[in-house]
């Protein structure tokens, strides 16, 4: 038996009132990945991570917590657990992933930081202020949290003088750039995707990739935000030899995350048959959303590689392997041609 | 059809929640060929419920709605342009009401 939907729900729209996030992590979990890097702070221009990545070990833990529950008596006291979330961040309490299980999500907005910077982007970033722009909640239906959440985040924005933001997921990509437009009067935040800021400048290629993968479109970037060349452009001059599944771009097959705080048994079987339609390319994939990359992960089991579009682009931009993250990667070897040249 | 309330504010009432469109469906059924989640109802039959305001038809299709990807597979197949998943979206949100 599922989870009550309206206190799945209850708890996301909560946790965004009383904490600004559905899954609230602290600030220093959730910035943990800019310690190193000395980033400005604020700016005209920042990077905004709306800690989509960050937030992924958090929500894998609270997904197979939920697993579990859905399947037992204790599911009938999903309201009782609401009722006690309101007090206590139930999220810090039951959900801990381990550290390699952070660092391999908080790698990719340190990629995607670094990327910019090779790619002569100036930037600063929000720190605390970078907030999860509510996409989930959106998704479910929680309209007037999500309004009052959109307008916390516009007045955090104006507070610090940004007139741009540089998104690195499709979900933060499509909350900040179509729909706060319609939530907040006044909103004129230009928003772009890392993917097409990069595809825009001259990121340097030290060393060609040479690798064959299959590429996954994100519905929200594909379909939504029409964010299908960028990606391809960037991983071509990175020396790869993309592969189109039998639904790509604007007709890409979902991964089946959006279900997953819900039904995470539907999830996984929509998840599974984009496996197999995925596999018959090539056993390398590459991804361009944190949902998706959890979600064909899991559905996969070992049997394909799945990296972020951000590991193979800093590889290539940096001529070595330091943003390449611990999943085993069992597809084609790669054959790497030393030539440098820029996009 | 079984028994049902027939309301013709319900679209009245989504639309104050947004810019709900089902009413230009022209019942093809692509959108539920296409959608990736196999759901019979979803979200041909869903669309006409709400656009025909079989509002007790609706509510019984709580676990179709809120199964629904948001994926827009269907919407870029849809002769009729209908903003299939803005529309679902709304329906979550007039399902919530009083809810949260």
């Amino acid at each position: 038996m599922p989870l009550s939907t309206r206190d799945v729900v209850g708890v996301l729209a909560d946790n965004l009132r009383l904490r600004g996030s559905v899954l609230p992590i602290s600030s220093r979990r959730a910035t943990r990945w800019a310690r190193d890097l000395s980033l400005p702070r604020g700016g005209e221009t920042v990077l905004y991570t709306g800690t989509m990545y960050q937030l992924i070990p958090y929500i894998e833990r609270l997904v197979r917590l939920e697993e579990l529950l859905g399947d037992s008596r204790l599911a009938r006291l999903s309201g009782l657990a609401r009722r006690a979330n309101r007090l206590v961040n139930a999220v810090a309490v039951v959900a801990r992933p381990r550290p390699a299980e952070r660092e391999e999500y908080d790698r990719v907005p340190a990629n995607v930081a670094r990327l910019l910077q090779l790619a002569g982007v100036e930037f600063g970033y929000l720190y605390e202020d970078d907030l999860y722009a509510g996409a989930l909640a959106y998704d479910l239906g929680a309209d007037e949290a999500v309004a009052a959440h959109a307008r916390r985040i516009a007045g955090v924005f104006r507070a610090h003088g940004v007139r741009e933001a540089i998104t690195i997921d499709p979900h933060t990509t499509n909350m900040l750039r179509s729909v706060f437009p319609r939530l907040v009067e006044g909103y004129d935040v230009r928003v772009r995707s890392y993917l097409e800021v990069l595809a825009d400048s001259s990121l340097p290629v030290r060393r060609k990739v040479g690798r064959g993968v299959v590429i996954h479109d994100s519905c929200v970037y594909a379909r939504a935000e029409h964010v299908i060349e960028a990606p391809r452009h960037l991983l071509e001059a990175a020396g790869l030899d993309v592969g189109e599944p039998e639904r790509s771009r604007a007709a890409t097959w979902c991964c089946g995350g959006p279900a997953e705080s819900l039904y995470p048994s539907k999830a996984l079987a929509v998840a599974s048959k984009r496996v197999e339609q995925l596999g018959e390319v090539a056993a390398d994939c590459v991804t361009m959303c944190p949902i998706c990359l959890v979600n064909l992960r899991k559905a996969a089991n070992g049997r394909m590689s799945f990296r972020d579009i951000s590991e193979y682009l800093l590889e290539a931009s940096l001529g070595s392997d330091e943003a390449r993250g611990p999943s085993p990667a069992p597809g084609t070897a790669p054959a790497a041609a030393p030539l440098a040249r820029t996009w | 059809m079984t028994s049902g309330v027939l309301d013709p504010g319900l679209s009245d009432k989504l639309r104050q929640l947004g810019a709900f469109d089902a009413e230009r469906c022209m019942s093809c059924g692509i959108c539920t060929a296409i959608c990736p989640m196999g759901i019979s109802t979803l979200p041909r039959r869903v669309m006409r419920l709400a656009a025909l305001g079989l509002e007790d038809e609706v509510r019984a299709q709580r676990e179709a709605i809120f199964s629904c990807l948001l994926c827009r597979a269907c919407e870029v197949s849809c002769p009729a342009g209908v903003h299939i998943a803005d529309n679902v979206r709304l329906l979550r949100s007039w399902l919530l009401r009083g809810e949260l």
